[in-house]
C-alpha cells in the first residue's frame, strides 16, 4: 500500500485519526499526564493515613473512597500509575534493547551463536510469563527492582525472536543486495538498513507487550511481590484481595478497572498504529 | 513417527536439566534465611551449624545440586521447612485440585472458544464477529485475579449463588473455572476465527464451491477440519498458561492447590516447597509442549511425512 493511501504525518499521529485510536490515545495521554503531575493533581498525600476514615465509600471528599488505612483511593491510584507505568515501561524498554541486540546478532552472525540463542529463546518462549516472573522474583526477591528484572526477562524471548525473524527476512531483500553491490560495509548495512527497517514491528509489539507487562506487574503486586508498601502500585492496592470484596469492594474495583481500561487502550492504540504503519503481515509472519 | 517420538522425548532431557539448574539456584540466591526463621532468637552458632548440616546447606553448591537432583528424580522432594512434612505429600495433596481446576478450564475454553470463533468467522465483519472480537479483547486484557474478584463480588456477595472461597462441592469450582476459562476462551476464539478465515481462502474450498456444495456444509465439514489444527496446537501449548492462570485464581478463591502452596511458601521462604511447585509447573509446561508437537504430527500428514 502506498504512503498516500495511509494519509500524511508520522504514524503515531495517523493512528489517532482512527476513532478507536483517538479514544485510546486520549485515555493513555490522561494516565501518563496524571502519573507525571501526580503531586499536583492528587487531592491528598499517598501515605497519609486517617484510621477513623477507613473503608469510606466514594463521596465528595474521597471521590473513589478510602482503603483500610483511610488513605484516599484516587490519590493512590494516581501515584500508583507512576509505579505501574514506570516499572512496566522501563522493564519492556530494557527487554526490547537486549532482545534487539541478541536477535540482530543471532541473525547476523548465524552459525553456532544463532543456534544457541534460538535454543534458549525457544525454551523460555514455551514458559508462561507469570511462571518465569515468579521464578525470578523467587531468586531476586520481591520489590520494584525484582519485578522489573522479572518482566524484562519474561519478555526477552519475544523481542529476540521478532528481531531475528525481521532481520532474516530483510537480509534477502533486493535493496540489501543493491546496497551491498554499491560497496556498503557490513556495519553500514546492519545499522543503517536492516535495524531501522526492523524497528517498526518491534516497537509496536513492545507497546502491546507493555500492556501485558502492566497486567504482570499488577499480578505480582497483588501477590505482595511487587513494589513494597507504602509505595502504591495498582496491583499492590488490590493485594488485600477477597477479604475486601465484602467490606469495601471499591478498593478492588477501581484499581482493576484502571488496569483493564489502560491495557485495552494500549491494545486499541497499538492496533491503530499497526494499521497506520501497514505492518500487520510482517508481525503475523514472525509470530 | 516412532523415531520422531523418541527424539522428541529425549529433547526434553536437556530442557529438564536447564530448568532444574535454574530452579535449584533459587535456594542459593533467595534473600531471607529459612534457618533464621526456624531457630529461636538467641540460639547458639552450634545449633545453627547443626541445622545447616541437617538440611545439607553446608556442602558445596554443585554437590548440593547433584544430591537434590538425584533425590528429585526418585520422587523425594525434600522436607518442607515450615510444615516439617515431606514436600511430596504437600504436592500430592494440592496437585489434584490444580489439575481438576485446570482441566475443567481447558474444557470450558475449548468448547466456548471454538464455538465463538466459528460464529465470528461465519459472520465475518458483521455484528456477531465484532461482538466476539470485542469480547476477545476484553477477555485477554482483564487481569485474571481481578476478574475473579469481580465475579466473586457479583455472584457470591451480591447474588449469593456460589460460595466465596474454599473447595467444597462443584459450586465452589464454577467461578474459578470461569475466571481461568475466559482468558483461554478469548485466545481459542481468536485463533479459530483467523484460521477459519485463512482456510476458507484456499483453493480446495473454491473447488468445493464449484462442485456445488452448500456454503454452510463447506464451512463446517471441510474448512473447520482444516482450521482446527492450529487450535489444537495452541491449546496444548497453552496448558502451561492455564496452570499459570490457576496459580493466580487459586490464591484469589483461597483454593488448596499448587498456586496457593507456591505463593504461601514464597512468603514463608520455604524453598524446598517453592522449588517443588515451580518444578511441577515447569514440567506441566514441558509435557504440554510435547503433547502439542505430537498432536500436530498425528493430525498433519505433511508434518508426518517430513518426519518419516
Amino acid at each position: 500500500m502506498s504512503a498516500h493511501a495511509l494519509g500524511r504525518g508520522p504514524a503515531p499521529l495517523r493512528a489517532l485519526r482512527r476513532p478507536l485510536g483517538a479514544v485510546a490515545g486520549a485515555w493513555l495521554a490522561l494516565v501518563v499526564l496524571a502519573a507525571v503531575f501526580a503531586p499536583v493533581l492528587s487531592p491528598y498525600g499517598y501515605d497519609i493515613q486517617a484510621l477513623k476514615e477507613a473503608y469510606q465509600p466514594p463521596s465528595a471528599a474521597h471521590w473513589l473512597g478510602t482503603d483500610e488505612f483511610g488513605r484516599d483511593l484516587l490519590t493512590r491510584l494516581i501515584f500508583g500509575a507512576r509505579t505501574s507505568l514506570s516499572v512496566s515501561a522501563t522493564a519492556i524498554a530494557v527487554s526490547v534493547f537486549c532482545g534487539m541486540v541478541l536477535g540482530a546478532a543471532a541473525a547476523w552472525f548465524g552459525g553456532w551463536f544463532d543456534r544457541a540463542v534460538t535454543v534458549v529463546v525457544d525454551l523460555t518462549w514455551s514458559f508462561p510469563e507469570i511462571l518465569i516472573a515468579l521464578i525470578l522474583v523467587a531468586i531476586i526477591g520481591p520489590g520494584t527492582l525484582g519485578t522489573m528484572i522479572a518482566i524484562s526477562v519474561a519478555y526477552l524471548a519475544q523481542f529476540t525472536r521478532l528481531t531475528r525473524a525481521q532481520i532474516l527476512t530483510l537480509k534477502g531483500e533486493t535493496f540489501i543486495e543493491a546496497a551491498r553491490s554499491l560497496g556498503a560495509s557490513d556495519g553500514h548495512i546492519l545499522f543503517r538498513h536492516l535495524l531501522p527497517n526492523a524497528l517498526a514491528p518491534v516497537l509496536v509489539s513492545a507497546m502491546l507487550a507493555t500492556g501485558d507487562a502492566i497486567i504482570l506487574e499488577a499480578t505480582l503486586g497483588f501477590f505482595g511481590l511487587g513494589a513494597q508498601p507504602p509505595v502504591p502500585s495498582w496491583g499492590g492496592m488490590m493485594s488485600a484481595g477477597s477479604a475486601l470484596v465484602f467490606k469495601a469492594p471499591w478498593v478492588i474495583l477501581f484499581p482493576g478497572l484502571t488496569v483493564a481500561i489502560t491495557v485495552v487502550a494500549i491494545n486499541l492504540y497499538g492496533d491503530a498504529l499497526i494499521a497506520a504503519l501497514d505492518i500487520r503481515s510482517r508481525l503475523r509472519r514472525a509470530a | 513417527m516412532f523415531s520422531y517420538l523418541v527424539r522428541r522425548v529425549l529433547m526434553l532431557v536437556p530442557v529438564f536439566l536447564a530448568v532444574s539448574v535454574v530452579i535449584f539456584s533459587i535456594l542459593h540466591f533467595i534473600p531471607g534465611d529459612p534457618i533464621d526463621n526456624l531457630l529461636k532468637p538467641g540460639s547458639s552458632p552450634t545449633a545453627r551449624a547443626e541445622m545447616e548440616v541437617r538440611y545439607g546447606l553446608d556442602r558445596p553448591l554443585p554437590v548440593q545440586y547433584g544430591i537434590w537432583l538425584s533425590k528429585v528424580v526418585q520422587g523425594d522432594l525434600g522436607t518442607a521447612i515450615v510444615a516439617r512434612r515431606p514436600v511430596a505429600d504437600l504436592i500430592a495433596q494440592s496437585l489434584p485440585h490444580s489439575l481438576r481446576l485446570g482441566g475443567l478450564a481447558l474444557l470450558f475454553s475449548t468448547a466456548v472458544g471454538v464455538g465463538l470463533g466459528i460464529t465470528a468467522a461465519l459472520n465475518r465483519d458483521r455484528w456477531p464477529d465484532r461482538a466476539v472480537m470485542g469480547g476477545v479483547l476484553m477477555g485477554s486484557t482483564l487481569p485474571s485475579f481481578w476478574l475473579g474478584l469481580i465475579l466473586m463480588l457479583v455472584f457470591s456477595v451480591w447474588l449469593g449463588w456460589f460460595p466465596v472461597s474454599g473447595a467444597r462441592g462443584w459450586q465452589s469450582l464454577v467461578l474459578p473455572v470461569l475466571t481461568i476459562g475466559l482468558g483461554g476462551t478469548a485466545l481459542v476464539a481468536r485463533v479459530t476465527r483467523v484460521s477459519m478465515i485463512e482456510a476458507a481462502e484456499r483453493d480446495f474450498v473454491l473447488l468445493l464451491h464449484a462442485k456445488g456444495l452448500s456454503p454452510l456444509r463447506i464451512q463446517l465439514r471441510h474448512v473447520l477440519r482444516h482450521a482446527l489444527m492450529p487450535v489444537v496446537t495452541i491449546l496444548a501449548l497453552r496448558i502451561g498458561w492455564i496452570l499459570g492462570g490457576a496459580v493466580t485464581v487459586e490464591v484469589v478463591f483461597a483454593r488448596p492447590g499448587l498456586g496457593t502452596l507456591l505463593i504461601k511458601s514464597l512468603s514463608q521462604h520455604d524453598y524446598p516447597v517453592v522449588q517443588a511447585c515451580l518444578l511441577m509447573l515447569a514440567m506441566a509446561v514441558m509435557l504440554g509442549t510435547l503433547l502439542g508437537d505430537i498432536l500436530q504430527a498425528l493430525m498433519d500428514p505433511r508434518v508426518r511425512a517430513a518426519l518419516a
